[in-house]
């Protein structure tokens, strides 16, 4: 590891000032991407910003749609009482993400400001059209990805929360890469009153997409039966030594159907 | 370089170290507490794992500057004297290691795996070590160790 200052500011608007000074300088929050990736010397910093003193992992509920602080960690959202009872499907999510001690140091904030393409969360904020809340505005889940590991987030961007609205049925099942634990494809499905929205990760070229086929599909009936003749194409999808874009698209399907009867059961 | 202060297996540290410092090679070097190892540059093999304010983590992805203040429990602090710790003994008696490398990263994280749970099933314990590779047991022995252990309440 390059070597480098690691600040603990008390504020967010003390973080986002010492950000602004140069584009040598990144926050951290829970390092599970970002030290591996110092230790490999594949990025180098000056100053690491540390978010853990600026108050940032409140969970609450806040004119009835869910807020969770960028500084949540997985572990939190697994077991938060509130998460579980408005909007399950987020707490088993995040009780899937990696093993136990990423959960415990792992945070949604990061997760969702790395846009990893075998992320889970992003597969939530796209599926129940959530706003992720900066230091600067709102941004909604649809501008928010851009591309691999690429957002809409500017150099001095400090992501503070993300609101998820309560969808009336909603789950996610992802088919996890048996070495990294990552979704090798992972789905969110969230039937909304007169929308169904359902997203896919692991699978996308460009990072975490909706799926029009199967919310279409669904649309028509939310029922197992409407996607007992779907065929997703393999175009887009990645193709890498873990699996084929046509496998990817059969899993497409297969963990859409799954995510689906685990919704219908509660 | 900065001055951080924190416990570790009950007694008290004070350090200067530099910020980049990782929270492992602070235990490894500087404390000489050489039972937690280091087996990956991924943290995907849990072989460091230990506790930070008695959650398990893994300590080649935290930085020492970042546990200031922190109460910390490693392998080296689980036995009382020569009475091994109920984790420590199951593994002991149920061959729940060959050559040890994984060892110190899997009873730190089994301990926290059981917490509360007399009546873990096979299938949560080997869930839960998701996070915890082993080259040699083929887990058999480790898992059984762990459902071993779980019954004894040495709270
Ligand atoms: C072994 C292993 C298995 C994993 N498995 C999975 C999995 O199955 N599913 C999954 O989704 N993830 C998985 N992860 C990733 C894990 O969830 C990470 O915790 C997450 O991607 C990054 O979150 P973090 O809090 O650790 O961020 P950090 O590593 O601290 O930061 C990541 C990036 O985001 C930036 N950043 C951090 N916080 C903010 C903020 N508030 N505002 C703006 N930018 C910010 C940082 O500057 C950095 O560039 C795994 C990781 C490991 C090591
Ligand atoms: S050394 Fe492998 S996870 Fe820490
Ligand atoms: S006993 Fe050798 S790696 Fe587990």
């Amino acid at each position: 590891m390059y070597s480098f200052s690691y600040l603990k500011p008390a504020s967010i608007k003390e973080a986002s000032n010492i950000l602004s000074v140069s584009d040598e300088n990144k926050v951290i929050s829970g390092g599970m991407t970002l030290l591996p990736t110092l230790k490999q010397r594949l990025a180098r910093v000056e100053n690491l910003i540390g978010l853990e003193n600026c108050g940032l992992d409140k969970i609450s509920l806040q004119e009835g749609i869910l807020k969770i602080g960028a500084m949540a960690t997985h572990d939190d959202v697994s077991n938060s009482k509130l998460i579980k009872s408005e909007n399950p499907a987020i707490a088993e999510l995040a009780s899937q993400i990696g093993d136990r001690q990423v959960r415990n140091r792992g945070t949604i904030g990061g997760s969702l400001a790395n846009n990893d393409p075998s992320a889970c969360y992003p597969a939530a904020l796209l599926a129940l059209a959530g706003k992720v809340h900066t230091n600067k505005r709102d941004i909604k889940a649809e501008d928010f990805f851009v591309d691999l590991f690429e957002t809409a987030l500017e150099e001095d961007e400090i992501i503070t929360s993300v609101s998820l609205p309560k969808p009336e049925k909603a789950a996610y099942e992802k088919f996890p890469n048996p070495a990294s634990r990552y979704a090798l494809v992972g789905v969110f499905v969230a039937k909304f009153d007169s929308e169904i929205r359902v997203s896919v990760t692991g699978a996308g070229e460009e990072g975490v997409f909706r799926c029009l086929e199967i919310e279409k599909a669904l649309l028509a009936e939310f029922s197992i039966e409407s996607l007992s003749n779907i065929l997703i194409s393999a175009e887009g999808l990645i193709n890498d030594i873990h699996a084929e874009a046509d496998y990817r698209a059969h899993l497409i399907v297969e963990m859409s159907k799954r995510a689906l009867i685990k919704s219908l059961t509660r | 370089m900065k001055q951080v202060t924190l416990t570790v297996n009950a007694t008290k540290h004070k350090h200067n170290i530099s910020d980049h410092m990782l929270l492992v090679d602070f235990i490894r070097e500087r404390l000489k507490l050489t039972g937690t190892h280091i087996g990956c540059d991924t943290s995907q093999c849990g072989a460091c794992v230990i506790h930070v304010n008695g959650k398990s983590i893994k300590s080649c992805t935290m930085l020492a500057v970042q546990a200031d203040g922190c109460d910390i429990t490693t392998i080296e602090g689980l036995a009382d004297g020569d009475v091994l710790h109920p984790m420590q003994q199951a593994f002991h008696e149920n061959h729940g290691l060959q050559c040890g490398f994984c060892t110190p990263g899997m009873i730190m994280s089994a301990i926290e795996l059981i917490d509360g749970k007399p009546d873990i099933t096979e299938r949560e314990i080997r869930h839960g070590l998701e996070g915890n590779l082993c080259r040699c047991t083929g887990y058999q022995n480790i898992v059984k160790s762990i459902q071993e252990a779980a019954k004894f309440d040495y709270r």
